[in-house]
Order: structure tokens, then sequence, then C-alpha cells
């Protein structure tokens, strides 16, 4: 059963048609990628799946439940998942350890505090109030935050903005741990790389539509499409597109009589399928 | 599975929270709590006059800087530290947690109310000290005296969250909301004696609960002689009261049904 279900969801803006028919499918305990270019009607989405804005059509389950509505039903379904939204810059009078112990209070089995603060690597931050901060420990404040009330299901949006490339891998193997752990996580990221290091599938959406949806390894049919074989041949770099680059690399390696100079076999890259895929849509 | 913590459980941490955070901000601190001080100081050193036989201003005066007091650290102040909060993505934040709407306006109610209690300590040491303020003796006048700072924080959170949805942005909101505080004190009788303003002004000043809670101050601070002195020569403490409860609920319902979480 779909964690997330969503059929035909509409939403506009006065004249501007923001979402125009999604459908979504998001399975249990998978990490779910959702890619596109600004404006495409990413933001609209999620916050409606968060239940930040109501639609103007179309059906949407979120464990079960439908995110529009309010009251004690909708105190428990939010007491069911986590939210890290893209930025604040609130509470600066606070410490970190403050600040999440107090969110920890909202919940009804949340997480232990200092385990949450040692997951997202704050432990010497702590005691800093969080205006001293840097933008990347802020980050994984935020984070923390929306992690410390156990969900089971977790809205990560733009989550790495603003970290270094090693606060980056180690945020990810947070997240890898998070679905270890069963969490069931929708991220919306504008970095390729991160799709792909994390999301079991990703969809992409334009223009208020649902391009595609597939694995990183298959989307836009890059795990057929055609390999870029690269090499040295004396004073010049030749390369060649290519449907059998085992063979044409073979071939090279009896030319070259072994070591073919300078190889390199390259496929796209989510990216190139990315931007191939935003751009043929676009006008 | 544990039940989610009550709305009360959660106002009440809020309200520590509040606190704590308002205690961090040297500022602010200094501004709410010793500006009526300060401004005591400023009137009761010009004013040396009496206004009634054994009435000093600085009497006179003590009892509408409490009144306006609670407009400053309530209403003045959440009308414009909500929409930054707004800005700031706080709101947001919080809207995506189990956490009630309503445990967000316990925690406001509380941080008004200790705020209060402190400055109004601060504001009768200093008027005993040095402008030799004369305390009610009378039991009945504590009692009023207390209800009236219940009611009043209480009235004047309430409708600081009301207002808060309408300044656009938390950059704005104190050039919308200082302006209108300032005029309501003049026309209420904080700054001058109530019944020397223009009847006009009187009148207006009569829809706001401003003028009602330096009345009701004005009932603790001076001797029931006064009360003749007054527009209706009575200090009217049931309409005052009645008045107080009209506002508190229509804050209470603008704030319920239109609080803006996001600046869209």
């Amino acid at each position: 059963m779909s964690l997330i279900e969503v059929r035909g969801l509409k939403k506009s803006y006065g004249p501007i048609h923001a979402v125009r028919g999604v459908d979504l499918d998001i399975a249990q305990g998978e990490i779910f990628s959702l890619l596109g270019p600004n404006g495409a009607g990413k933001t609209t989405t999620v916050e409606i799946l968060e239940g930040f804005r109501t639609r103007d059509s179309g059906s949407v389950s979120v464990l079960g439940f439908d995110p529009q509505k309010r009251g004690l039903a909708a105190r428990r379904w939010r007491n069911r998942i986590g939210i890290v939204l893209q930025s604040s810059a609130d509470a600066g009078d606070l410490t970190v350890v403050e600040t999440i112990a107090h969110f920890s209070g909202y919940y009804s089995n949340p997480r232990n505090v200092d385990e949450v603060i040692h997951s997202v690597g704050l432990e010497e931050k702590q005691g800093a109030l969080i205006r001293t901060l840097s933008g990347g420990q802020r980050r994984r404040l935020d984070v923390a935050l929306g992690l410390i009330g156990n969900p089971e299901l977790l809205f990560l949006d733009e989550p790495t903005t603003g970290f270094d490339p090693e606060a980056r891998r180690i945020f990810w193997a947070l997240i890898q741990q998070l679905r270890k752990d069963g969490t069931t996580i929708l991220l919306t990221t504008h970095y390729l790389d991160e799709a792909e290091a994390l999301a079991d599938r990703v969809a992409v959406i334009n223009r208020g539509v649902i391009v595609e949806v597939s694995t990183p390894a298959k989307l836009g049919g890059r795990s057929t499409a055609q390999a870029t074989v690269q090499w040295r041949d004396g004073a010049t770099l030749k390369s060649e597109k290519s449907d059998n680059p085992t063979a044409l690399v073979a071939q090279l390696s009896a030319q070259f009589d072994g070591e073919i100079p300078e190889l390199i076999v390259t496929r796209p890259s989510l990216e190139d399928i990315y931007l191939e895929m935003i751009g043929g849509v676009d006008e | 599975m544990n039940k989610i913590p009550s709305a009360l459980q959660i106002g009440v941490r809020r309200g520590g929270l509040e606190i704590i955070q308002f205690a961090r901000q040297r500022e602010s601190v200094v501004f709410t709590l010793l500006f009526p001080v300060i401004l005591l100081g400023i009137f009761g050193s010009v004013f040396k006059n009496t206004i009634a036989p054994g009435v000093t201003f600085s009497q006179y005066f003590v009892a509408g800087m409490i009144a306006s007091g609670l407009v400053n650290t309530g209403f003045q102040a959440l009308a414009i530290t909500i929409p930054m909060e707004r800005d700031f993505g706080t709101l947001k934040r919080l809207r995506g947690t189990p956490m009630p709407v309503s445990s967000y306006f316990i925690g406001k109610a509380i941080l008004i109310f200790v705020s209060m209690v402190i400055q109004i300590l601060l504001l009768l040491g200093f008027g005993l000290l040095f402008f030799g303020l004369e305390m009610p003796t009378d039991i009945s006048k504590w009692f009023t005296f207390t209800w009236l700072i219940l009611l009043g924080s209480t009235c004047s959170t309430a409708l600081g969250i009301a207002f808060s949805i309408i300044p656009k942005s938390g950059r704005g909101a104190s050039a919308v909301v200082s302006p209108i505080v300032i005029i309501l004190q003049f026309f209420s009788g904080v700054f001058f004696v109530f019944t020397q303003l223009p009847s006009w002004m009187q009148q207006i000043a009569a829809i706001f609960p401003l003028k009602w809670l330096t009345q009701g101050m004005r009932s603790v601070f001076l001797p029931d002689s006064f009360a003749t002195e007054e527009v209706a020569k009575s200090w009217e403490s049931e309409k005052t009261f009645l008045i107080l409860v009209l506002w508190l609920i229509i804050g209470i319902f603008f704030s319920v049904r239109k609080f803006k979480w996001d600046r869209d």
C-alpha cells in the first residue's frame, strides 16, 4: 500500500496553473525524490502534501489522512510526520539543546534528544546559541527538529544547501540510516548527485505535471543511452558514441596492443538526462 | 504509544521558552521593563503639581503608565514580533509540528503576564522611592488591581495576536502599530488628565480598551473622592469589566479564525 497517494492534483494561483494534474505513489520505506526547476510546481505539490496549502481538486492521502483536514485528527497526523523546511532564521536566543528538547515536548514518542544531536553531528555545538551557528550547522539543527518526533514520514526540502562536501556525506549516511530504520522520505533537492546517491525512485516535475517516474539509473532511458568512449590517439583526443562500448574498448585495446591512452567511458549523468528532460518540455 | 501532550502542557512549556528568549534579548528587556520607569521619572520631575486635593500628577500618571504598559507590552509587542516570527519562518515550522495554535497563544499570554508583573513591580518600587507614590490600602482595591492586570494582559495579548494579521512584514509592523498605540495613549488620558481632553477625543477613546484600563487603574491608585472627577462621576468598574471582556472575545475570535502562519 502506498504511504502517499496523489491523484489528479491541481492547484492554481489566480491565472497561474502551478500544478496541473499530478499523480504520485510513494511506498512505505522508500526514499523518493522530487526533481524539478523552480516554478515547476514542486514546492506547491510538497506543501499540499505537508498540509500547508489547500488544493483545488484531486485527491491526496498521506499516511491514510487528507492533509487538508484540521483539528485533533490533524494533530495526531502531524505527530507521525517530520518536516524540514527550506530555511528558518528564528529563535536565535536559544541553545541547540534547549530548542531540540523543547520540540521533543510536542510529540507522543520523541526520539532521545542526545541521540538526535549526535546523529546530526551537533554535539560540540549543543550548548551554543543558535545565532552563533554557521549556515550548515543551522541546517543540521533544522534536520534535527524534523527528526525529533520520530516520524514515519519525513519531508526534506533542500536539506544540504550550505553544507560542505564532508558534511553532505555525513548527512547522506544519516538519511540512509533512517531508511534502514524504516522511515519513508520525500526529498526535494536541486543536487542531482544527491538524488542519485539517496533516492530509490525519482520523479521529474515540470510545468505542473510529472514528466517521468523512475529509478535514478533508468530515468530518461539513461541505462540504455549511448555511452561515450574517449581516448588519446597520438596528439589528438578522440571520442565516439556507441551502443556497444565494450566492443569498442576491446577493439581499441587490440589496436593499442593493451593499454588505451587516457581511456574514459561515460554514460549521461542524471544531471544530463534531467536537463534534457526539463529543457525538452520547456519552450 | 504515549499520548500527545495536551495543548495546555505545551502552552506552559512555550511560556517558559518565550520568557527565556525574552530575557536573553537585553535591548528588549531594558526597553520593555524600564521604559515606563523612565517615563515616570521624566513626567514626575516635570509636572510636580497636584491635580486634585491630595492627588499628585505622579499618582495619576502611575495609573496611566500601568494601563498603557499593558498595551505596550502586550498588544504593541506582539503585533510587531509575530509578523517578524512569520518572516523568519518560525511560525511555519511550528505549524508543521503537532503543536496546537492554542499552545502558541498560551505561551504568549504567559510571557506578557510575567513581563507585565515585573514591569508593574519596578514602576511601583520606583514611584514609592522617588515620587511619594501612595499604595492602595483597601483590600477591595487590590482585588480590582488583580483582575485588571489579569484581564488587561490577556485582552492585550489576544488583540496583539489578532492585529498581527495586518502588517505585511515584520519590518513594516512597527510603523503600522506604534502610531496607533501612541495616539490611543494621548486620547485615553495616559499623559493628560482625561476629563481635560476635548469630548470627541474622549468619545473615540471610550471605544477602545486603554481608556477603560486607565480609568480602572485610577480607581486603584486614586482616592475614591476622585471618582466624582471622572466623566461619568464614577469609576464604572462593571462597565470596564464588560468592555474588556468584549474586546477579549473579539481578540480571541480573530486570533483563532484569521491567524497567519505564513507570509503568503
